[in-house]
């Protein structure tokens, strides 16, 4: 018994792996959910990422998950119990974690934490986020172009750039490709309320939209669309169940090779606190099939404008454009930079309303 | 004020459709806890009817089959918190925290493979063309079946409590448990009926949202409506009236601060937000203080267990 001990310590003193350095193997990989991994977009593609780590390592990793924990204080009794429980990489992956990942991160500095859609990072927290208004961008295209009433309504959750970045983005194209467009949002202050975005999408219709652009996790707004035969988007997820229609496009957020990339940093021991923001070009953006709902040349000019994100060619931001106040903004031919997209507070010239505060 | 472009019939149409899971689960809370139980967990009982009534309208076809699995679904469950709290004399709140998560966890595992799967339809009552009447019409006469029944639960609960024998025993339980055992009335048959009734209002009221609101199953999809009801016996003072008012005033207000904002009406966000909470609290204590003793209004018996010594 001893003498086995004894041997099961030398082997993990001269073969260890650097993981093994802080006492416990497989890698233990966590992960904090705003949803339930049922929820069909947002969440269900984090739970993807998961799964995709776990296909990747084998038994190298064990993972853990905890869903539908709330913004604010409980979830950071959420990361602590996790922390506790051994994890060495906990992602937190709602905007709303960001302060709480702060703190917990600064009791296990051991731990290493990564945190979605924020912007506060520390020696071990990073943030990483996608560049979801390049496929916005894509979605008012086809919007401008498919509305009839021309009227396109947005379900928002909360006032915060990441949502901010793409009603504006989904406007500026919309406008560009029927300049008649007008936009009406609504901010329904939750990621996931299946019924209150359902009602959020019939308040819409019933006030003349005809086509739905949602920024909540659920696919009730898809469900509402159907009933009442208008055009509507997969957000987070492809939502393929609703195509052809009401979903005609949708974009994807592919965080599996992120999340392999980065569970095999801390395995490798070579894992920094980092700020990572990808777009369509690497493929952490992805753009749902077009539907044949949508008409051959509308198709293919979404496709052109997707492509020219991808190569670089064409910011989704890209001047002459003005503030909603009137102010210039970018001058002819100017692109935003990223500092000013990750804080932006403001709507761009035409959309309608405040930003709550 | 102008409105733009809301359309008034319409908005009390569907207020009337939004309030009515937090108006069935409430009612059927309230029934519990005027027998002197506190139930937590309608959440959880909200989301296994929503399940429950979900397969089972997608296996038969017919949603009404899926009303019923739904109320039957919710009833097992709360039969588990009752079998838990009146037999074995476990403590109500922790039970009904309890019976919340399990009712949470066994939904999402009912649910695998029911993901994006949508619901056959269930039609608006017609009436025979009463229906195309303006105005009334498409308020009173084109509804589904649940609204109506919601409705006729309301004056059903108002008068069972109110006028009936069973429905005095039912008060008195609540109320001094002792004392009714005493008088020989069985004070668990009537909390066990009470707990039955609790389970099957909160499970209609959840396969409404699953099978009419939504329609599609999504983990989680009560999304706290379960506790909202909870909160609306309270402010509601136990009586069903007011549990009426209370629902369509948070139905309500929801469905017209989400219209005020797709119409483009230059109200603060946050203001009408947090207004569904605001007022239907507001309104309820300010026609709840007049009264004498507020407190009394509550079951003196809520929440305490009962053991007969003899």
């Amino acid at each position: 018994m001893n003498k086995r001990t004894l041997l099961a310590a030398l082997m993990a003193a001269t073969l260890g792996m650097p993981a093994m350095a802080d006492g416990h193997e497989p890698l233990k990989v966590g992960f904090i959910y705003v949803g339930p991994i049922g929820d069909g977009g947002w969440t269900f593609e984090h739970h993807q990422g998961l799964l995709a780590v776990e296909e990747h390592f084998g038994d190298k990793v064990e993972t853990v998950f905890q869903e539908s924990v709330p913004e604010g204080a409980d979830s950071e009794r959420a990361m602590t119990q996790m922390a506790l429980q051994g994890a060495d990489i906990i992602f937190t992956t709602s905007f709303g974690f960001m302060d709480p990942t702060i703190n917990v991160a600064g009791k296990f500095p051991d731990v290493k934490f990564e945190h979605a859609t924020g912007y506060k990072r520390a020696d071990n927290v990073s943030t990483y986020s996608a560049r979801f208004y390049e496929g916005r961008a894509v979605q008012g295209h086809i919007a401008g172009k498919m509305t009839k009433t021309g009227k396109i309504g947005y379900i928002a959750s909360f006032p915060i750039p990441e949502v901010i970045r793409g009603i504006n983005a989904a406007y500026i194209h919309a406008k560009k490709a029927n300049p008649a467009v007008e936009m009406n949002v609504i901010w329904v202050y939750t990621w996931f309320d299946p019924a209150k975005e359902a009602d959020a999408a019939k308040a819409l219709i019933d006030n003349g939209v005809d086509v739905v652009l949602q920024h909540t996790d659920s696919t009730a707004p898809q469900a509402a669309a159907a009933e009442a035969g208008v055009i509507s988007f997969g957000q987070a997820s492809d939502m393929i169940e609703y195509a052809p229609l009401p979903r005609v496009s949708s974009i994807i957020d592919n965080w599996a090779p992120y999340y392999i990339q980065r569970v095999q940093a801390v395995m490798d021991g070579t894992w920094v606190s980092t700020d990572t923001w990808d777009g369509i070009a690497p493929g952490m953006v992805e753009i749902g099939e077009i539907t044949d709902a949508v008409p051959s040349d509308v198709k293919a000019e979404a496709e052109a404008l997707r492509d020219a994100i991808a190569s670089g060619e064409y910011h989704t931001f890209t001047g002459p454009l003005n503030k909603q106040d009137g102010s210039v903004w970018l001058a002819e031919g100017e692109t935003a930079d990223d500092g000013t997209l990750a804080g932006m507070g403001f709507y761009v010239e035409g959309i309608t309303g405040d930003i709550p505060n | 004020m102008d409105f733009g472009s809301i359309n008034p019939v319409l908005l009390i149409a569907s207020l009337m459709v939004a309030s009515t899971p937090i108006l069935l689960a409430a009612l059927g809370e309230l029934v519990t806890e005027k027998s002197g139980v506190l139930n937590l967990g309608v959440e959880g009982m909200m989301i296994v009817g929503a399940i429950s009534g979900f397969i089972v309208a997608v296996e038969t076809g017919s949603p009404a089959l899926g009303f019923v699995a739904a109320a039957f679904g919710a009833v097992v469950l709360s039969l588990i918190f009752g079998v838990l709290t009146q037999l074995l004399l476990s403590n109500q709140v922790a039970t009904g925290l309890g019976l919340t998560l399990f009712g949470l966890g066994v939904s999402a595992l009912m649910g695998q493979g029911y993901v994006g799967i949508r619901p056959p339809s269930s039609p608006r009552w017609e009436f025979f063309g009463l229906n195309e009447l303006p105005v009334v019409g498409p308020i009173l006469f084109n509804q589904h079946g649940v609204v109506y029944l919601s409705l006729g639960l309301v004056i059903g609960v108002w008068w069972y409590l109110r006028t009936t024998r069973s429905g005095l025993i039912l008060r008195a339980v609540g109320e001094s448990h002792e004392a009714a055992h005493a008088l020989g009335y069985s004070v668990l048959g009537t909390r066990f009926a009470a707990i039955a009734f609790g389970g099957a209002c909160a499970g209609i009221g959840g396969a409404f949202l699953s099978l009419v609101i939504v329609p599609q199953w999504t983990e989680g999809m009560t999304a706290g409506r379960g506790w909202i009801a909870l909160a609306i016996v309270v402010f509601a003072s136990w009586r069903p009236g007011r549990v009426l008012l209370g629902a369509y005033l948070f139905g309500g207000v929801t469905v017209l601060q989400l219209n005020l904002q797709a119409a483009g009406i230059a109200i603060p966000v946050e203001l009408l937000s947090m207004s569904p909470y605001l007022i239907t609290i507001l309104v309820l204590v300010v026609i709840s203080s007049d009264k004498r003793r507020a407190a009394a209004l509550a079951p003196a018996s809520l929440g305490r267990t009962f053991h007969a010594s003899s």
